[in-house]
């Protein structure tokens, strides 16, 4: 099992720690729903160092990227974030990842921890136009400061004016004293906030140094367990729960991020699965009945027939509800739709419900 | 972590407390502690006759289920309404308004097979 370069700091704080993707991570430090209540309303820190990085350089590298990812990558500029994923070829998806363009011939790909070494093979077996690949992914810290206070919490460490970076954008400066750190208006809460990347030998003084700054707006360390509900809220894909190698990324509703305007993996099958109509769809959900439906449910219809599975659950803590994500059949995969979910043997009705489950 | 000398405990992390013929049934501080935040209970075996060591119904927390199991035989005489509104008691206050169910025993005898405190202590290394 592998740490990050803040491991002990987490085991310090008496986080809960549970094996995740490989590594030692914290789920939770003072419980699950108190955290997720601090990133909704104020500001807190979440350790991702887990994730993987990898640099793409060359000349070549906006081709590599075009070919392997779903989304258009021409039209970022510098400074710009994308969301896309890595078709398999199969017509599921390798991964989600965020494409950062830091120079005309140079790009970040920021992946699921999960799937390092599966994403680092997969582009690689595709580079054939000579683009110089870097893991740093061993080497890189992560932190999401997330939260309506994170601009006002974080900006007595840097001179970039955070409050006035727009959603899915970034900048390369000196942050709490340490230089070219990549601080980047993106998260997987929506609740606003930044990732920062820096290496791991300064890992200690970051952590120390964004909680001096942030004491005064409540700062406060937050596990894996509150990123998953923050996200579900949101109805934000989970790799490995919502998307998988099975899934297409038409199906998951990831439409927005597959541009058939381009050459890429899985354009052809994918384009001919539009033409042809989506069997299923990965819809949101609350439930009417009481009981929580989690991932591997069994969706049926009114009449008992299977016709779906749940792929992630969970009562919000912001709204009470229970909420969560299923494909479904297509022809319930409307909004309003009643279904039906099998909870240890029982019937439990549900709703489909389009995400976000919160109103921002 | 506080486990009550005058519990009886089981490997499943149920405790029982006993008045007469009847046994009250929860969940212990570390099994809460190791589920975290508890947000449904959910017990649809009021009036069954239910086994030992068979289910009796599941507690739902933030990231996980678990089946909550009957540490003795008996029939389900009713449960804690209370948990519907505030689950998180379970949390609180697992040996006292986070009380589950009453059994009305069908085995009392099966109680000198259940664990001490000091025993389920040692289990769970608290």
């Amino acid at each position: 099992m592998k740490n990050t370069a803040l491991t002990s700091v987490h085991t310090a704080l008496g986080a809960k720690m549970v094996p995740f993707a490989g590594y030692n991570m914290p789920v939770s430090y003072e419980g699950i729903i108190q955290e997720h209540h601090t990133v909704r309303n104020d500001v807190g820190v979440f350790d991702v160092s887990h994730m993987g990085e990898f640099l793409l350089e060359g000349e070549g590298a906006l081709d590599l990227i075009q070919k392997v990812t779903s989304n258009d990558a021409s039209v970022l500029i510098d400074g710009k974030v994308q969301y896309s994923c890595l078709p398999n070829g199969k017509g599921g998806i390798v991964d989600d990842l965020l494409v950062y363009r830091m120079s005309e011939n140079k790009y970040l790909l920021v992946v699921n921890a999960s799937n390092i070494e599966k994403d680092w093979n997969w582009i690689s077996s595709h580079n054939s136009f000579g683009v110089k690949m870097t893991n740093l992914s061993d080497d890189t810290s992560l932190l999401a400061v997330q939260g309506p206070k994170a601009a006002q919490a974080l900006q007595a460490l840097t001179q970039i004016d955070l409050g006035s970076m727009e959603y899915y954008t970034f900048q390369v400066g000196t942050f709490a004293g340490v230089n070219d750190i990549i601080v980047s208006a993106t998260g997987y809460t929506g609740a606003g906030g930044f990732e920062i990347y820096f290496p791991n030998a300064v890992a200690e003084q970051m952590w120390n140094a964004i909680f001096e700054a942030g004491k005064d707006f409540g700062i406060k360390p937050i596990g894996l367990g509150a990123r998953d509900t923050l996200r579900l809220e949101m109805g934000f894909c989970l790799y490995g729960n919502d998307i998988n190698d099975e899934t297409s990324p038409l199906e998951a509703g990831l439409g927005w991020i597959t541009k058939f305007t381009k050459d890429f993996i899985d354009k052809d099958y994918l384009l001919k699965q539009k033409e042809a109509g989506l069997t299923r769809k990965l819809v949101g959900f609350e439930m009417i009945d009481r009981g929580i439906a989690r991932q591997h449910c069994i969706v049926k219809d009114e009449n008992g027939i299977e016709m779906g599975e749940v792929t992630s659950g969970t009562q919000s803590p912001t709204s009470g509800k229970i909420i969560g994500m299923a494909y479904v059949a297509t022809p319930f995969s409307k909004a309003g739709t009643e279904i039906y979910m099998d909870i240890r043997g029982k019937l439990m009705k549900a709703v489909v419900t389009k995400a976000p489950f919160i109103q921002k | 972590m506080n486990f009550p000398s005058d519990l009886k405990y089981t490997k499943e992390h149920e405790w029982v407390r006993v008045e007469g013929d009847v046994a009250t049934i929860g969940i212990t501080e570390f099994a809460q502690s190791e589920l975290g935040d508890i947000v449904f209970i959910d017990i649809n075996t009021i009036g069954d006759s239910i086994g030992q060591d068979e289910i009796f119904g599941a507690v739902e927390a933030v990231k996980t289920v678990s089946d909550l199991f009957m540490p003795i035989s008996g029939e389900v005489l009713e449960k804690n309404d209370d948990l519907d509104s505030s689950p998180e008691s379970v949390n609180s206050d697992p040996y006292g308004a986070g009380w589950m169910i009453k059994v009305k025993m069908s085995n009392p005898s099966e109680m000198d097979g259940l664990l001490s405190a000091e025993t389920y202590r040692e289990m769970v290394g608290h």
